[in-house]
């Protein structure tokens, strides 16, 4: 079969999958994804606070224990198997939270211990939230060494 | 009242990633990518830090808030130091969070055996 053959074969494939694909509840999934993110997002705030006014934290610093505790809450639900349940729900609103990317190592992690500590927690880990830090990174240093120019041009 | 910004601004956010996966038919991989890029232009800018000031946890906790402490590290540094503050910097403020999602992944992955 020549390969001209083959790419009409895939098209008319990918237009007959395209017709019959369920259409996505759009309106509903945003309505779920807003309030189960938004309601994340409260309890970071009401951790926030508890760290603020309990401890010797200030504005700033008060971050770094709420978003290590949020981790620790989602990875142990990742392990008991729940917040696969709810982010199956939720949509976005479990992914985009720090708790996502959290529960992408936890699962990546438990899933391969089969395979390995080194090679199956190790290398596995950062299957899913790889992309993440790597973008951020490269965005990040783009981001800085521009804006450090910048400043040093307009003699900031 | 910074307990609702943070609610209405945190769901605002998880909206825009569920619209990049329905809308644009983006992976979640992909969305939290894009989200994280985002977070650190909006940071350069210099409209991340003021989001966090009105809003709170509701722009701290979202993936978003990566990018943005990233750049914030990296900015820091780069101002004591120089362009080797950016290298240096990067990792500072987000210390916390890949810290800890590393450790606790991995003693959960000791712990727990993977489940269905």
């Amino acid at each position: 079969m020549s390969s001209n053959n083959q790419d009409t074969l895939n098209q008319t494939y990918q237009a007959m999958a395209a017709k019959d694909e369920p259409k996505r509840p759009v309106l509903k999934n945003c309505v779920k994804a807003f309030f189960i993110g938004g309601f994340i997002c409260f309890i970071g705030q009401a951790l926030k606070s508890f760290f603020l006014h309990t401890f010797n934290f200030n504005e700033v610093t008060s971050g770094d224990p709420t978003l290590a505790v949020l981790i620790l809450i989602a990875v142990l639900l990742t392990g008991f198997g729940v917040y696969d349940k709810i982010a199956q729900f939720s949509g976005a609103g479990t992914a985009v939270p720090i708790t996502g990317f959290a529960n992408a190592m936890a699962s990546a992690a438990i899933e391969y211990r089969t395979e390995g500590k080194v090679l199956g927690i190790g290398g596995n880990m950062f299957k899913i939230a790889g992309p993440v830090i790597v973008f951020g990174t490269v965005a990040a240093f783009i981001v800085a060494i521009i804006k450090t120019l910048w400043l040093q041009w307009t003699g900031g | 009242m910074i307990y609702f910004w943070a609610f209405v601004v945190g769901g605002g956010i998880c909206v825009l990633g569920q619209l990049m996966m329905d809308a644009f038919k983006l992976t979640p991989a992909h969305t939290m990518s894009t989200l994280v890029v985002l977070g650190a232009i909006f940071d350069g800018l210099g409209l991340y830090e003021p989001l966090i000031d009105f809003s709170g946890a509701g722009a701290t906790v979202p993936i978003t808030s990566f990018g943005n402490a990233l750049v914030h590290g990296a900015m820091a540094e780069a101002e004591q130091n120089g362009f080797i503050g950016v290298i240096t910097g990067i990792f500072e403020v987000t210390s916390a969070g890949i810290s800890a999602a590393i450790i606790f992944s991995f003693l959960a992955a000791l712990c727990f055996k993977p489940k269905g």
